[in-house]
């Protein structure tokens, strides 16, 4: 496990070092590529401390913030829906016929609901969303930065690690969890219609069958754990946006950068906190 | 300016900044006086635009001294910086508007931050900003629909929100076509003269500089090479100075 993760960690920050804007590939000179490595989590260390230190002191960004939530969560909504939908599909496809040949098929309502709450919502989620927001803003960001917007943004005396990352970091963390519950309700509907159209069974049926055994704890810490998931996509997106360097060359590498490395760093979290998660709840 | 304000706009003492072996800054001083304005002048990539991103702290220098206003920003936090900056408009090269944002809401974006105003107000000081850089016909423009010398109007109505006692312009005319550079060079006059701002414009335009400059500084290799008016600088018998003017003249 921790070999795994080790593994993990270093071809993350090794794709970050590469992506992240210094320019060129540098696999021939693998020292290099560790400095690359350290410097980008130092960097990411001395990011967080100006973010923390700009967003506590007042006065706060609320109108920023609820204009960062309706982008990172209304116009992510119809996305996240869908790919709950199709998931919800999927699984009662697959797990359809495997429970029938084990003779299980009364638990498939069961099943749908325990995997798209447990697992595959939250997951499936902080994807599309890394893939659709981690873009934008690291993309956005980056334009600004290159045509030096945010340069003018601190001149006007207004921080931008405030105004910009802290709103974005925030919109991030909070719309993570009601995106998910979205994306979860959608694919237990979505898993009925499916079973219900091979074979009938009334929705409240499905629900009481899907949800018998469900505790509150099985819902509450992986829905939350989604929060760290916002916290990783807004964290990483902003920051491969903020050191955005080299012109549009520069601000499509953020892009890409922001998507692939808090996609990385969501799935690896997942693993952290699934253990984390069966540890404290069992 | 405010109750501190006991020394000169901008005060600068061995200024140096380098970008890892390069030497951008070589220890320049330069002081600018009340309602005075400061061309300075010199090649691409000789330090001028760092020079005014050091003087706002932008950028932080590797060693001397900046004094706003008898102020030293080195030291400062950042609400304190904050105050200082407040007091200085700066228009950038490209102008940086905000790209997701309107005409309008550019230039109100610094009055809404940290001025009191009620909006009827602010949206009354935005009209007669951009009626000033004649501007006033664009206010739900977006930046993507503004041609470069627009844009740079609309950079000054923004820079000039905060009624600020400094202005630092970085490349005002570059760019643009003779008559809107020249149009560009009418406003810096103007505010110069009407309002007494003290300014640096940073440029190439060295005509355009005899125009509104009362003193113009030559950078070269990090250093102040030559300073003085146009027509001492146009006698210079140093071979850059000549030069860098010589073209000047015939452009």
């Amino acid at each position: 496990m921790v070999v795994y993760l080790t593994i993990f960690i270093f071809a993350a920050a090794i794709s970050g070092a590469l992506a992240g804007g210094r320019g060129g590939f540098r696999l021939t000179v693998p020292k290099h590529l560790m400095v690359s490595v350290f410097e980008w989590f130092g960097e990411m260390g001395i990011f967080c401390k100006r973010l923390l230190r700009s967003a506590l002191v007042p006065p706060y960004e609320f109108g920023e913030l609820l204009r960062q939530c309706d982008e990172v969560g209304s116009k992510s909504l119809p996305l996240v829906a869908l790919a709950g939908a199709a998931t919800g599909v999927v699984l009662s496809l697959e797990t359809h016929d495997s429970l029938a040949r084990f003779g299980a098929k009364s638990l498939l309502p069961a099943v749908i609901v325990f995997s798209i709450i447990k697992e595959s919502g939250p997951t499936i989620t902080a994807l599309i969303v890394s893939g659709r927001v981690g873009a934008g803003i690291g993309a956005q960001l980056g334009s600004m930065k290159v045509t030096e917007q945010i340069d003018a943004m601190e001149a006007s005396a207004v921080a931008p690690y405030k105004f910009l990352v802290a709103t974005r970091v925030l919109a991030c963390v909070l719309m993570l969890p009601l995106l998910t519950l979205a994306s979860e309700f959608c694919g237990i509907f979505m898993g009925w219609i499916t079973n219900t159209l091979s074979e009938p069974i009334s929705l409240r049926l499905f629900l009481e069958n899907g949800f018998k055994n469900m505790l509150f704890s099985d819902f509450i810490p992986p829905t939350l754990k989604t929060m760290v998931f916002g916290l990783i996509i807004g964290l990483v997106s902003c920051f491969q946006g903020m050191r955005t360097r080299g012109g549009t060359e520069g601000v499509g590498r953020s892009a890409t950068s922001s998507v692939v490395l808090s996609s990385l760093f969501v799935v690896l979290a997942d693993v952290l906190l699934v253990r984390l998660i069966l540890t404290i709840w069992g | 300016m405010n109750d501190e304000n006991h020394g000169p706009p901008i005060a600068i003492k061995g200024l140096r900044k380098s970008f890892g072996e390069q030497k951008v800054l070589n220890g320049i001083t330069l002081q600018v006086e009340r309602g005075e304005t400061v061309a300075v002048l010199g090649r691409s990539g000789g330090g001028k635009s760092v020079l005014l991103k050091l003087i706002i702290r932008l950028q932080n220098p590797d060693a001397g001294s900046i004094a706003i206003a008898g102020r030293e920003i080195a030291g400062l936090e950042e609400k304190e910086l904050n105050e200082v900056r407040k007091t200085v408009g700066f228009l950038f090269q490209q102008a940086a508007l905000y790209d997701s944002l309107t005409v309008k809401e550019n230039v109100r974006f610094p009055l809404s931050r940290h001025t009191q105003m009620p909006r009827e107000e602010q949206e009354q000081r935005v009209r007669e900003l951009l009626a000033d850089v004649g501007m006033d016909q664009d206010l739900e423009k977006m930046p993507s629909q503004l041609s470069g010398g627009m844009k740079k109007r609309v950079g000054l109505a923004r820079a000039l929100a905060l009624e600020p006692e400094i202005l630092l312009f970085d490349e005002p005319t570059a760019g643009l076509d003779p008559i809107t550079a020249e149009e560009i060079g009418k406003l810096i006059l103007e505010l110069k003269q009407k309002r007494q701002r003290s300014a640096i414009v940073v440029t190439h335009d060295v005509h355009g500089a005899k125009g509104y400059s009362d003193r113009m500084v030559v950078l070269h290799e990090g250093n102040i090479l030559a300073e003085g008016s146009f027509d001492e600088l146009q006698g210079s018998k140093d071979e850059f100075v000549s030069q860098f003017f010589g073209y000047g003249s015939k452009e």
